[in-house]
Protein backbone atom coordinates (compact mmCIF):
# COMPACT_ATOMS: atom_id res chain seq x y z
CA UNK A 1 0.00 0.00 0.00
CA UNK A 2 0.99 3.43 -0.86
CA UNK A 3 0.22 6.79 -1.37
CA UNK A 4 -0.33 6.25 -5.00
CA UNK A 5 -1.80 2.47 -4.48
CA UNK A 6 -4.04 2.75 -1.92
CA UNK A 7 -5.01 -0.81 -0.30
CA UNK A 8 -7.64 -2.11 -2.53
CA UNK A 9 -9.87 -4.92 -1.70
CA UNK A 10 -12.18 -4.73 -4.45
CA UNK A 11 -12.36 -8.39 -6.27
CA UNK A 12 -13.65 -9.46 -9.29
CA UNK A 13 -17.33 -10.04 -9.58
CA UNK A 14 -17.86 -13.49 -10.12
CA UNK A 15 -21.55 -13.54 -8.74
CA UNK A 16 -25.06 -13.60 -10.85
CA UNK A 17 -25.62 -12.08 -14.20
CA UNK A 18 -28.45 -11.20 -15.99
CA UNK A 19 -28.82 -10.50 -19.93
CA UNK A 20 -27.92 -7.41 -20.98
CA UNK A 21 -28.34 -5.94 -25.06
CA UNK A 22 -25.86 -2.99 -25.11
CA UNK A 23 -26.11 -2.24 -28.93
CA UNK A 24 -30.15 -1.87 -28.01
CA UNK A 25 -29.65 -0.11 -25.29
CA UNK A 26 -27.60 2.16 -27.38
CA UNK A 27 -30.05 2.77 -30.02
CA UNK A 28 -32.36 3.79 -27.20
CA UNK A 29 -30.72 5.81 -25.62
CA UNK A 30 -29.46 8.25 -29.11
CA UNK A 31 -33.13 8.03 -29.81
CA UNK A 32 -34.28 9.83 -26.95
CA UNK A 33 -31.87 12.43 -26.85
CA UNK A 34 -32.16 13.59 -30.06
CA UNK A 35 -36.27 13.21 -28.79
CA UNK A 36 -35.24 15.71 -25.98
CA UNK A 37 -32.84 18.01 -28.00
CA UNK A 38 -35.82 18.45 -30.58
CA UNK A 39 -38.28 19.07 -27.75
CA UNK A 40 -36.01 22.09 -26.19
CA UNK A 41 -35.61 23.10 -29.54
CA UNK A 42 -39.34 23.35 -30.48
CA UNK A 43 -39.90 24.64 -26.86
CA UNK A 44 -37.22 27.70 -26.48
CA UNK A 45 -35.20 27.58 -29.87
CA UNK A 46 -31.93 28.95 -29.19
CA UNK A 47 -30.45 32.68 -29.02
CA UNK A 48 -29.09 34.34 -31.65
CA UNK A 49 -28.35 38.67 -31.42
CA UNK A 50 -26.67 40.21 -34.31
CA UNK A 51 -23.35 40.90 -33.81
CA UNK A 52 -22.76 44.92 -33.40
CA UNK A 53 -20.42 46.50 -35.72
CA UNK A 54 -17.85 49.50 -35.70
CA UNK A 55 -20.78 51.53 -38.08
CA UNK A 56 -23.56 50.61 -35.53
CA UNK A 57 -20.95 52.06 -32.23
CA UNK A 58 -20.15 55.02 -34.35
CA UNK A 59 -23.49 55.87 -35.43
CA UNK A 60 -25.51 55.15 -31.67
CA UNK A 61 -22.02 56.31 -29.53
CA UNK A 62 -19.93 58.80 -31.71
CA UNK A 63 -18.65 60.80 -28.72
CA UNK A 64 -17.67 56.77 -27.00
CA UNK A 65 -15.89 55.92 -30.26
CA UNK A 66 -14.42 59.38 -30.85
CA UNK A 67 -13.14 59.16 -27.20
CA UNK A 68 -11.72 55.54 -27.60
CA UNK A 69 -10.04 56.65 -30.96
CA UNK A 70 -8.34 59.41 -29.46
CA UNK A 71 -7.15 56.60 -26.47
CA UNK A 72 -5.89 54.35 -29.38
CA UNK A 73 -3.92 56.91 -30.88
CA UNK A 74 -2.40 58.86 -27.61
CA UNK A 75 -1.97 55.20 -26.46
CA UNK A 76 -3.56 54.84 -23.02
CA UNK A 77 -6.83 52.45 -24.19
CA UNK A 78 -7.10 49.09 -22.58
CA UNK A 79 -5.10 47.39 -25.94
CA UNK A 80 -2.74 49.69 -26.19
CA UNK A 81 -1.47 49.27 -22.73
CA UNK A 82 -2.52 45.46 -22.54
CA UNK A 83 1.16 44.01 -23.32
CA UNK A 84 1.28 40.51 -24.43
CA UNK A 85 0.04 38.90 -26.50
CA UNK A 86 -0.79 42.60 -28.48
CA UNK A 87 2.37 44.57 -27.46
CA UNK A 88 5.14 45.48 -25.35
CA UNK A 89 3.64 48.70 -23.59
CA UNK A 90 2.70 46.37 -20.54
CA UNK A 91 3.89 44.04 -18.53
CA UNK A 92 0.92 41.68 -18.65
CA UNK A 93 -0.33 39.93 -15.47
CA UNK A 94 2.04 37.37 -13.40
CA UNK A 95 1.17 35.65 -10.12
CA UNK A 96 3.85 35.77 -7.83
CA UNK A 97 7.13 34.83 -10.07
CA UNK A 98 5.09 33.17 -12.82
CA UNK A 99 5.11 35.42 -15.33
CA UNK A 100 3.55 33.47 -18.25
CA UNK A 101 1.66 36.22 -19.93
CA UNK A 102 5.34 37.72 -20.93
CA UNK A 103 7.34 34.84 -21.28
CA UNK A 104 5.12 33.89 -24.79
CA UNK A 105 5.53 37.37 -25.98
CA UNK A 106 4.00 39.18 -28.56
CA UNK A 107 2.27 36.81 -31.13
CA UNK A 108 -0.85 39.19 -32.33
CA UNK A 109 0.84 42.30 -32.59
CA UNK A 110 -1.42 45.61 -32.51
CA UNK A 111 0.44 49.10 -32.50
CA UNK A 112 -3.31 51.19 -31.88
CA UNK A 113 -2.06 54.27 -33.50
CA UNK A 114 -1.57 52.95 -36.27
CA UNK A 115 -3.77 50.24 -36.71
CA UNK A 116 -7.07 51.71 -35.92
CA UNK A 117 -6.41 55.34 -36.73
CA UNK A 118 -3.34 56.44 -39.52
CA UNK A 119 -3.26 53.30 -42.01
CA UNK A 120 -7.43 53.00 -42.09
CA UNK A 121 -7.47 57.25 -42.53
CA UNK A 122 -4.80 56.79 -45.43
CA UNK A 123 -6.89 54.66 -47.36
CA UNK A 124 -9.28 57.71 -47.70
CA UNK A 125 -8.47 59.33 -51.37
CA UNK A 126 -9.28 62.84 -51.95
CA UNK A 127 -9.14 64.90 -49.05
CA UNK A 128 -6.73 67.35 -49.05
CA UNK A 129 -7.07 68.86 -45.73
CA UNK A 130 -6.77 65.02 -44.12
CA UNK A 131 -3.96 64.61 -46.21
CA UNK A 132 -2.34 67.80 -44.67
CA UNK A 133 -3.52 66.73 -40.97
CA UNK A 134 -1.99 62.78 -41.50
CA UNK A 135 1.09 64.80 -42.91
CA UNK A 136 1.53 67.38 -40.05
CA UNK A 137 1.16 64.46 -37.79
CA UNK A 138 3.46 62.04 -38.96
CA UNK A 139 6.20 64.81 -39.11
CA UNK A 140 5.80 65.89 -35.35
CA UNK A 141 7.72 64.66 -32.61
CA UNK A 142 6.27 61.58 -31.16
CA UNK A 143 6.16 63.15 -27.73
CA UNK A 144 3.84 66.30 -29.60
CA UNK A 145 1.85 63.53 -30.84
CA UNK A 146 0.81 62.41 -27.52
CA UNK A 147 0.85 65.91 -26.34
CA UNK A 148 -2.26 65.94 -29.11
CA UNK A 149 -4.08 63.13 -28.50
CA UNK A 150 -4.36 63.78 -24.61
CA UNK A 151 -5.40 67.10 -25.24
CA UNK A 152 -8.17 65.78 -27.87
CA UNK A 153 -9.33 62.92 -25.46
CA UNK A 154 -9.44 64.68 -22.06
CA UNK A 155 -12.73 66.64 -22.84
CA UNK A 156 -14.05 63.19 -24.17
CA UNK A 157 -13.03 61.38 -20.83
CA UNK A 158 -14.42 64.50 -18.76
CA UNK A 159 -17.87 64.06 -20.68
CA UNK A 160 -17.67 60.58 -19.73
CA UNK A 161 -16.85 60.21 -16.50
CA UNK A 162 -19.83 62.80 -15.81
CA UNK A 163 -22.26 60.21 -17.87
CA UNK A 164 -21.12 58.05 -15.47
CA UNK A 165 -21.62 59.75 -12.54
CA UNK A 166 -24.73 61.26 -13.75
CA UNK A 167 -23.67 64.85 -13.65
CA UNK A 168 -24.74 67.03 -16.46
CA UNK A 169 -21.95 67.15 -19.65
CA UNK A 170 -19.28 69.57 -19.80
CA UNK A 171 -20.11 72.14 -22.73
CA UNK A 172 -16.78 70.96 -24.64
CA UNK A 173 -18.17 68.04 -26.75
CA UNK A 174 -21.07 68.05 -28.72
CA UNK A 175 -23.21 66.21 -31.15
CA UNK A 176 -24.50 67.81 -34.35
CA UNK A 177 -27.97 65.44 -34.13
CA UNK A 178 -28.27 65.75 -38.01
CA UNK A 179 -24.66 64.75 -39.08
CA UNK A 180 -23.76 62.61 -36.19
CA UNK A 181 -20.19 64.30 -35.71
CA UNK A 182 -18.41 65.30 -32.50
CA UNK A 183 -17.54 68.71 -31.77
CA UNK A 184 -14.60 69.07 -29.20
CA UNK A 185 -13.20 72.17 -27.87
CA UNK A 186 -9.65 71.63 -26.55
CA UNK A 187 -6.45 73.75 -27.24
CA UNK A 188 -3.09 72.08 -28.33
CA UNK A 189 -4.96 69.67 -30.50
CA UNK A 190 -2.92 69.82 -33.67
CA UNK A 191 -4.33 67.64 -36.34
CA UNK A 192 -6.04 65.71 -34.40
CA UNK A 193 -9.77 66.90 -34.63
CA UNK A 194 -9.49 67.04 -38.33
CA UNK A 195 -8.45 63.29 -37.86
CA UNK A 196 -11.05 62.30 -36.21
CA UNK A 197 -13.56 63.50 -37.64
CA UNK A 198 -12.29 61.87 -41.11
CA UNK A 199 -11.92 58.33 -38.96
CA UNK A 200 -15.75 59.24 -37.61
CA UNK A 201 -17.15 59.32 -40.96
CA UNK A 202 -15.52 56.53 -42.41
CA UNK A 203 -16.46 54.75 -39.04
CA UNK A 204 -20.19 55.71 -39.81
CA UNK A 205 -19.96 55.19 -43.63
CA UNK A 206 -19.10 51.13 -42.67
CA UNK A 207 -15.46 51.35 -44.04
CA UNK A 208 -13.24 50.74 -41.00
CA UNK A 209 -15.67 47.60 -40.23
CA UNK A 210 -13.83 46.39 -43.53
CA UNK A 211 -10.26 48.13 -43.23
CA UNK A 212 -9.54 46.68 -39.92
CA UNK A 213 -10.27 43.47 -41.56
CA UNK A 214 -8.41 43.11 -44.89
CA UNK A 215 -5.17 45.44 -44.12
CA UNK A 216 -3.53 42.14 -44.91
CA UNK A 217 -5.38 39.84 -47.18
CA UNK A 218 -8.36 39.60 -48.99
CA UNK A 219 -9.54 36.62 -47.51
CA UNK A 220 -10.19 37.04 -43.92
CA UNK A 221 -11.04 34.95 -40.92
CA UNK A 222 -9.27 36.81 -37.56
CA UNK A 223 -11.29 39.61 -35.84
CA UNK A 224 -9.04 40.11 -33.43
CA UNK A 225 -8.15 44.23 -34.34
CA UNK A 226 -11.76 45.21 -34.54
CA UNK A 227 -13.15 43.16 -31.80
CA UNK A 228 -10.71 44.40 -29.29
CA UNK A 229 -11.21 47.92 -30.56
CA UNK A 230 -15.05 47.41 -29.67
CA UNK A 231 -13.87 46.15 -26.54
CA UNK A 232 -11.92 49.19 -26.08
CA UNK A 233 -15.84 50.98 -26.66
CA UNK A 234 -18.75 50.97 -24.93
CA UNK A 235 -21.12 49.21 -27.04
CA UNK A 236 -20.51 46.00 -26.08
CA UNK A 237 -20.19 46.40 -22.43
CA UNK A 238 -23.85 48.51 -22.71
CA UNK A 239 -25.36 45.72 -24.70
CA UNK A 240 -23.70 42.94 -22.34
CA UNK A 241 -24.82 44.89 -19.15
CA UNK A 242 -28.62 45.18 -20.95
CA UNK A 243 -28.27 41.51 -21.16
CA UNK A 244 -26.56 40.61 -17.54
CA UNK A 245 -23.75 39.22 -18.86
CA UNK A 246 -21.24 41.18 -17.01
CA UNK A 247 -17.94 39.90 -15.39
CA UNK A 248 -19.58 41.12 -11.54
CA UNK A 249 -22.99 38.33 -12.99
CA UNK A 250 -20.67 35.49 -13.79
CA UNK A 251 -19.63 36.42 -16.68
CA UNK A 252 -19.25 34.81 -20.17
CA UNK A 253 -20.65 31.36 -19.00
CA UNK A 254 -23.84 33.19 -19.77
CA UNK A 255 -25.59 34.19 -22.75
CA UNK A 256 -27.96 36.12 -24.27
CA UNK A 257 -31.84 35.89 -23.01
CA UNK A 258 -32.66 33.41 -20.41
CA UNK A 259 -30.63 30.22 -22.38
CA UNK A 260 -28.27 28.71 -19.75
CA UNK A 261 -25.31 28.91 -21.52
CA UNK A 262 -21.65 27.52 -20.59
CA UNK A 263 -23.29 26.72 -16.93
CA UNK A 264 -20.35 23.97 -16.39
CA UNK A 265 -18.23 27.07 -16.13
CA UNK A 266 -19.68 27.79 -12.86
CA UNK A 267 -16.61 27.48 -10.82
CA UNK A 268 -14.63 29.46 -13.20
CA UNK A 269 -16.77 32.82 -12.91
CA UNK A 270 -17.08 32.15 -8.90
CA UNK A 271 -13.62 32.77 -8.29
CA UNK A 272 -14.75 36.40 -9.66
CA UNK A 273 -17.41 36.50 -7.67
CA UNK A 274 -15.02 36.65 -4.28
CA UNK A 275 -11.80 38.15 -3.19
CA UNK A 276 -8.94 37.66 -3.32
CA UNK A 277 -9.49 37.47 -7.00
CA UNK A 278 -12.18 39.82 -7.31
CA UNK A 279 -10.36 42.93 -6.85
CA UNK A 280 -6.99 41.58 -7.79
CA UNK A 281 -5.31 43.35 -11.02
CA UNK A 282 -3.98 39.62 -11.48
CA UNK A 283 -7.25 38.07 -11.36
CA UNK A 284 -7.08 36.46 -14.68
CA UNK A 285 -4.00 34.20 -13.69
CA UNK A 286 -4.78 33.79 -10.30
CA UNK A 287 -8.49 32.27 -11.54
CA UNK A 288 -6.73 30.05 -14.43
CA UNK A 289 -3.92 28.47 -11.70
CA UNK A 290 -6.45 27.97 -9.28
CA UNK A 291 -8.94 25.99 -12.02
CA UNK A 292 -5.66 24.45 -12.91
CA UNK A 293 -4.79 22.67 -9.89
CA UNK A 294 -8.68 22.09 -9.38
CA UNK A 295 -8.72 20.16 -12.34
CA UNK A 296 -5.25 18.26 -11.93
CA UNK A 297 -7.07 17.66 -8.47
CA UNK A 298 -10.30 16.46 -10.81
CA UNK A 299 -8.32 14.06 -12.67
CA UNK A 300 -6.27 12.94 -9.93
CA UNK A 301 -9.16 12.08 -7.39
CA UNK A 302 -8.41 8.43 -7.17
CA UNK A 303 -4.78 8.83 -5.71
CA UNK A 304 -5.70 11.95 -3.22
CA UNK A 305 -5.88 10.39 0.13
CA UNK A 306 -9.11 11.64 1.70
CA UNK A 307 -11.11 12.65 -1.13
CA UNK A 308 -10.72 8.43 -2.71
CA UNK A 309 -11.80 7.83 0.92
CA UNK A 310 -15.03 10.02 0.99
CA UNK A 311 -17.43 7.76 -1.35
CA UNK A 312 -16.81 4.60 1.76
CA UNK A 313 -17.40 6.93 4.42
CA UNK A 314 -20.71 8.92 3.26
CA UNK A 315 -22.43 5.59 1.80
CA UNK A 316 -24.33 7.14 -1.04
CA UNK A 317 -23.32 3.90 -2.44
CA UNK A 318 -25.66 2.39 -0.56
CA UNK A 319 -28.41 3.90 -2.01
CA UNK A 320 -27.05 3.34 -5.79
CA UNK A 321 -26.30 -0.50 -5.49
CA UNK A 322 -29.56 -0.48 -3.01
CA UNK A 323 -31.25 -3.35 -4.44
CA UNK A 324 -28.22 -5.86 -4.64
CA UNK A 325 -27.79 -5.19 -0.81
CA UNK A 326 -31.26 -5.86 -0.24
CA UNK A 327 -30.96 -9.48 -2.78
CA UNK A 328 -28.23 -10.75 -0.36
CA UNK A 329 -29.07 -9.97 2.46
CA UNK A 330 -31.37 -12.79 3.12
CA UNK A 331 -28.41 -14.92 2.15
CA UNK A 332 -25.96 -13.55 4.52
CA UNK A 333 -28.09 -13.82 7.22
CA UNK A 334 -28.48 -17.69 6.94
CA UNK B 1 -5.78 -17.22 -42.98
CA UNK B 2 -2.77 -16.16 -44.88
CA UNK B 3 -0.13 -17.39 -42.45
CA UNK B 4 1.44 -14.31 -41.84
CA UNK B 5 4.90 -15.40 -39.96
CA UNK B 6 4.47 -14.65 -35.89
CA UNK B 7 6.77 -11.69 -36.36
CA UNK B 8 3.88 -10.09 -38.14
CA UNK B 9 3.40 -6.46 -36.55
CA UNK B 10 -0.06 -6.96 -37.57
CA UNK B 11 -1.01 -10.47 -35.69
CA UNK B 12 1.05 -9.03 -32.90
CA UNK B 13 -1.25 -5.79 -32.60
CA UNK B 14 -4.36 -8.26 -33.64
CA UNK B 15 -3.78 -10.91 -30.77
CA UNK B 16 -2.94 -8.01 -28.38
CA UNK B 17 -5.96 -6.49 -28.84
CA UNK B 18 -7.91 -9.49 -28.91
CA UNK B 19 -6.32 -10.88 -25.50
CA UNK B 20 -7.00 -7.19 -24.12
CA UNK B 21 -10.75 -7.53 -25.75
CA UNK B 22 -12.41 -10.48 -26.62
CA UNK B 23 -15.47 -9.98 -28.95
CA UNK B 24 -17.73 -11.34 -26.07
CA UNK B 25 -16.31 -8.56 -23.61
CA UNK B 26 -16.62 -6.13 -26.13
CA UNK B 27 -19.72 -6.09 -26.80
CA UNK B 28 -21.52 -8.43 -24.05
CA UNK B 29 -25.10 -10.22 -24.25
CA UNK B 30 -24.75 -10.20 -20.25
CA UNK B 31 -23.85 -8.11 -17.30
CA UNK B 32 -23.61 -8.14 -13.31
CA UNK B 33 -26.69 -8.30 -11.65
CA UNK B 34 -25.71 -5.46 -9.40
CA UNK B 35 -26.24 -2.87 -12.55
CA UNK B 36 -29.20 -2.12 -11.09
CA UNK B 37 -29.83 1.45 -10.95
CA UNK B 38 -31.03 4.26 -12.94
CA UNK B 39 -27.32 6.27 -12.76
CA UNK B 40 -26.11 3.69 -14.79
CA UNK B 41 -27.95 5.35 -17.76
CA UNK B 42 -25.95 8.49 -17.79
CA UNK B 43 -23.09 7.09 -18.86
CA UNK B 44 -24.85 6.13 -22.29
CA UNK B 45 -26.97 9.17 -22.48
CA UNK B 46 -23.79 11.14 -22.16
CA UNK B 47 -22.50 9.22 -25.63
CA UNK B 48 -26.03 9.34 -26.98
CA UNK B 49 -25.50 13.21 -26.45
CA UNK B 50 -22.09 13.46 -27.78
CA UNK B 51 -23.56 11.17 -31.44
CA UNK B 52 -26.43 13.50 -31.42
CA UNK B 53 -24.21 16.71 -31.05
CA UNK B 54 -21.47 15.48 -34.42
CA UNK B 55 -24.76 14.50 -35.99
CA UNK B 56 -26.30 17.96 -35.62
CA UNK B 57 -22.66 19.33 -35.82
CA UNK B 58 -21.86 17.97 -39.00
CA UNK B 59 -25.24 18.99 -40.95
CA UNK B 60 -23.89 22.89 -39.83
CA UNK B 61 -20.28 22.26 -41.13
CA UNK B 62 -21.83 21.07 -44.39
CA UNK B 63 -23.79 24.27 -44.62
CA UNK B 64 -20.96 26.51 -43.41
CA UNK B 65 -20.76 28.55 -40.61
CA UNK B 66 -23.32 31.56 -41.58
CA UNK B 67 -26.18 29.23 -42.72
CA UNK B 68 -27.61 28.89 -39.43
CA UNK B 69 -27.90 32.82 -39.08
CA UNK B 70 -30.62 33.61 -42.48
CA UNK B 71 -32.22 29.56 -42.57
CA UNK B 72 -34.91 28.49 -40.86
CA UNK B 73 -34.01 24.82 -41.11
CA UNK B 74 -30.26 26.07 -40.21
CA UNK B 75 -31.67 27.88 -36.90
CA UNK B 76 -33.50 24.50 -35.97
CA UNK B 77 -29.81 22.25 -36.60
CA UNK B 78 -28.33 24.87 -34.48
CA UNK B 79 -30.65 25.25 -31.81
CA UNK B 80 -30.14 20.88 -31.70
CA UNK B 81 -27.10 21.25 -31.42
CA UNK B 82 -27.36 23.56 -28.47
CA UNK B 83 -29.38 21.75 -26.69
CA UNK B 84 -27.53 18.41 -27.38
CA UNK B 85 -24.59 20.37 -25.84
CA UNK B 86 -26.58 21.46 -22.91
CA UNK B 87 -27.80 17.88 -22.42
CA UNK B 88 -24.20 16.16 -23.05
CA UNK B 89 -22.73 17.89 -19.60
CA UNK B 90 -25.66 17.54 -17.65
CA UNK B 91 -25.87 13.60 -18.28
CA UNK B 92 -22.07 13.97 -18.07
CA UNK B 93 -22.30 15.68 -14.77
CA UNK B 94 -24.16 13.47 -13.16
CA UNK B 95 -22.31 10.16 -14.64
CA UNK B 96 -19.53 11.96 -13.10
CA UNK B 97 -20.80 12.58 -9.72
CA UNK B 98 -22.34 8.93 -10.09
CA UNK B 99 -19.23 7.23 -10.59
CA UNK B 100 -17.45 9.03 -7.63
CA UNK B 101 -19.95 7.70 -5.24
CA UNK B 102 -19.43 4.76 -6.17
CA UNK B 103 -15.49 5.30 -5.99
CA UNK B 104 -15.40 3.76 -9.54
CA UNK B 105 -11.67 3.75 -9.68
CA UNK B 106 -11.67 0.37 -7.25
CA UNK B 107 -10.41 -2.32 -8.86
CA UNK B 108 -7.96 -1.31 -10.86
CA UNK B 109 -9.61 1.18 -12.55
CA UNK B 110 -8.30 4.34 -11.88
CA UNK B 111 -7.78 4.61 -15.84
CA UNK B 112 -11.32 4.62 -16.50
CA UNK B 113 -11.56 7.47 -14.15
CA UNK B 114 -8.74 9.82 -15.31
CA UNK B 115 -10.01 9.26 -19.08
CA UNK B 116 -13.87 10.14 -18.51
CA UNK B 117 -11.87 13.34 -16.32
CA UNK B 118 -9.86 14.64 -19.03
CA UNK B 119 -12.61 13.90 -21.24
CA UNK B 120 -14.73 16.34 -19.23
CA UNK B 121 -12.07 19.17 -19.09
CA UNK B 122 -11.39 18.64 -23.04
CA UNK B 123 -14.96 18.91 -23.41
CA UNK B 124 -14.77 22.44 -21.76
CA UNK B 125 -12.93 24.19 -24.54
CA UNK B 126 -14.65 22.25 -26.90
CA UNK B 127 -17.68 24.05 -26.33
CA UNK B 128 -16.05 27.12 -25.85
CA UNK B 129 -14.40 27.24 -29.41
CA UNK B 130 -18.45 26.70 -30.30
CA UNK B 131 -19.28 29.33 -28.50
CA UNK B 132 -16.86 31.70 -29.97
CA UNK B 133 -17.66 30.68 -33.24
CA UNK B 134 -21.57 31.68 -33.82
CA UNK B 135 -20.72 35.05 -35.13
CA UNK B 136 -23.29 36.54 -33.13
CA UNK B 137 -23.43 39.16 -30.42
CA UNK B 138 -22.28 35.95 -27.82
CA UNK B 139 -19.34 35.09 -29.68
CA UNK B 140 -18.35 39.21 -29.82
CA UNK B 141 -18.98 39.36 -26.01
CA UNK B 142 -17.45 35.52 -24.72
CA UNK B 143 -14.74 35.93 -26.68
CA UNK B 144 -13.21 39.52 -26.05
CA UNK B 145 -14.29 38.35 -22.41
CA UNK B 146 -12.19 34.81 -22.40
CA UNK B 147 -9.00 36.02 -24.31
CA UNK B 148 -8.02 37.82 -21.15
CA UNK B 149 -8.15 34.28 -18.56
CA UNK B 150 -6.02 32.52 -21.36
CA UNK B 151 -3.50 35.49 -22.35
CA UNK B 152 -2.93 35.63 -18.30
CA UNK B 153 -1.46 32.17 -18.79
CA UNK B 154 -0.11 32.63 -21.90
CA UNK B 155 -2.26 30.17 -23.98
CA UNK B 156 -3.58 33.10 -26.05
CA UNK B 157 -0.30 33.64 -27.92
CA UNK B 158 -1.03 30.19 -29.75
CA UNK B 159 -5.14 29.81 -29.04
CA UNK B 160 -6.92 33.52 -30.04
CA UNK B 161 -10.30 33.10 -29.17
CA UNK B 162 -10.87 36.63 -31.20
CA UNK B 163 -9.46 34.86 -34.44
CA UNK B 164 -12.79 33.32 -35.57
CA UNK B 165 -11.07 30.95 -38.58
CA UNK B 166 -8.38 29.63 -36.07
CA UNK B 167 -11.95 28.87 -33.14
CA UNK B 168 -13.74 27.06 -35.77
CA UNK B 169 -11.17 25.00 -37.00
CA UNK B 170 -11.13 24.00 -33.28
CA UNK B 171 -14.52 23.71 -32.90
CA UNK B 172 -15.26 21.24 -36.16
CA UNK B 173 -12.58 19.26 -36.14
CA UNK B 174 -9.54 19.11 -34.01
CA UNK B 175 -11.01 19.31 -30.61
CA UNK B 176 -13.81 16.88 -31.22
CA UNK B 177 -11.45 14.39 -32.41
CA UNK B 178 -9.64 14.68 -29.21
CA UNK B 179 -13.19 14.22 -27.61
CA UNK B 180 -14.16 10.79 -29.09
CA UNK B 181 -10.57 9.59 -28.85
CA UNK B 182 -10.88 10.02 -25.22
CA UNK B 183 -14.42 9.07 -24.97
CA UNK B 184 -13.22 5.63 -27.05
CA UNK B 185 -10.40 5.05 -24.80
CA UNK B 186 -12.89 5.32 -21.92
CA UNK B 187 -15.29 2.94 -22.85
CA UNK B 188 -12.72 0.47 -23.98
CA UNK B 189 -11.36 0.46 -20.37
CA UNK B 190 -14.79 -0.32 -18.65
CA UNK B 191 -15.18 -2.96 -21.54
CA UNK B 192 -11.89 -4.39 -20.54
CA UNK B 193 -12.11 -3.96 -16.90
CA UNK B 194 -16.17 -4.47 -15.83
CA UNK B 195 -18.67 -2.18 -14.39
CA UNK B 196 -16.91 -1.40 -10.77
CA UNK B 197 -18.65 -4.12 -7.96
CA UNK B 198 -20.66 -2.66 -4.75
CA UNK B 199 -18.29 -1.50 -2.17
CA UNK B 200 -17.21 -3.27 0.93
CA UNK B 201 -18.28 -6.50 -0.46
CA UNK B 202 -15.16 -8.41 -0.66
CA UNK B 203 -15.87 -12.27 -1.06
CA UNK B 204 -19.35 -12.20 0.91
CA UNK B 205 -20.69 -10.98 -2.85
CA UNK B 206 -17.83 -12.23 -5.09
CA UNK B 207 -18.89 -15.94 -3.85
CA UNK B 208 -22.76 -15.22 -4.65
CA UNK B 209 -23.28 -18.19 -7.27
CA UNK B 210 -24.33 -17.32 -10.74
CA UNK B 211 -28.00 -17.39 -11.35
CA UNK B 212 -29.69 -17.16 -14.83
CA UNK B 213 -27.38 -14.94 -17.61
CA UNK B 214 -24.62 -15.87 -19.36
CA UNK B 215 -21.48 -17.26 -17.11
CA UNK B 216 -18.87 -14.55 -16.02
CA UNK B 217 -16.46 -15.32 -19.02
CA UNK B 218 -18.61 -13.28 -21.24
CA UNK B 219 -19.74 -10.86 -19.38
CA UNK B 220 -18.94 -7.12 -19.64
CA UNK B 221 -19.34 -3.83 -19.13
CA UNK B 222 -22.60 -1.76 -18.48
CA UNK B 223 -21.48 2.01 -18.56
Amino acid sequence: MSLLRPKDDTRPWTGSYQPYDLVKEACIAVGVIALLAIVLTVLFSSPDDKPSTIAQWSRQMPVDFVKTAATELDGTSGTATYGPPYNHNGEGQHAAFIHLQKWLGVSHPINTADDYVIRPLETIPDDPALQRALAEYDAAPEKTQKAWGQAYAKPLEEDAEAEEEGKPPPKTVTVNSTTGMVSVQASGTGPVPTMMTSLLSLAQSGGLDGSLLTSRQFFQTDYTKPLLFMADGGLLDQRAEEQHLGGDEWGMMNETGSYPGQAWLWLYAFWYQIEPFKNSENADILVMLAMGVLSLAFIAIPFIPGVRDLPRKIPIYKLIWREHYRAIKPRSNA
Amino acid sequence: MSGAPESSWTVKVREKAVEALPPEKLLPDGQPTYVASWIYMFGVASIASLVVIIASGSILALKGPAWWHYTGVGHFFNSIHMWAVELFFFVMVVHLWGKYWMAAWRGGRSRVWVTGAITFLVAVPTALTGYVSQQNFDAQWISTQAKDGLNAVGVGAFFNVTNFGQMYSYHVLLLPIAVVVLVSAHVLLVRRHGVVPPIEVGARLASVPAADGPPPATAGAGS
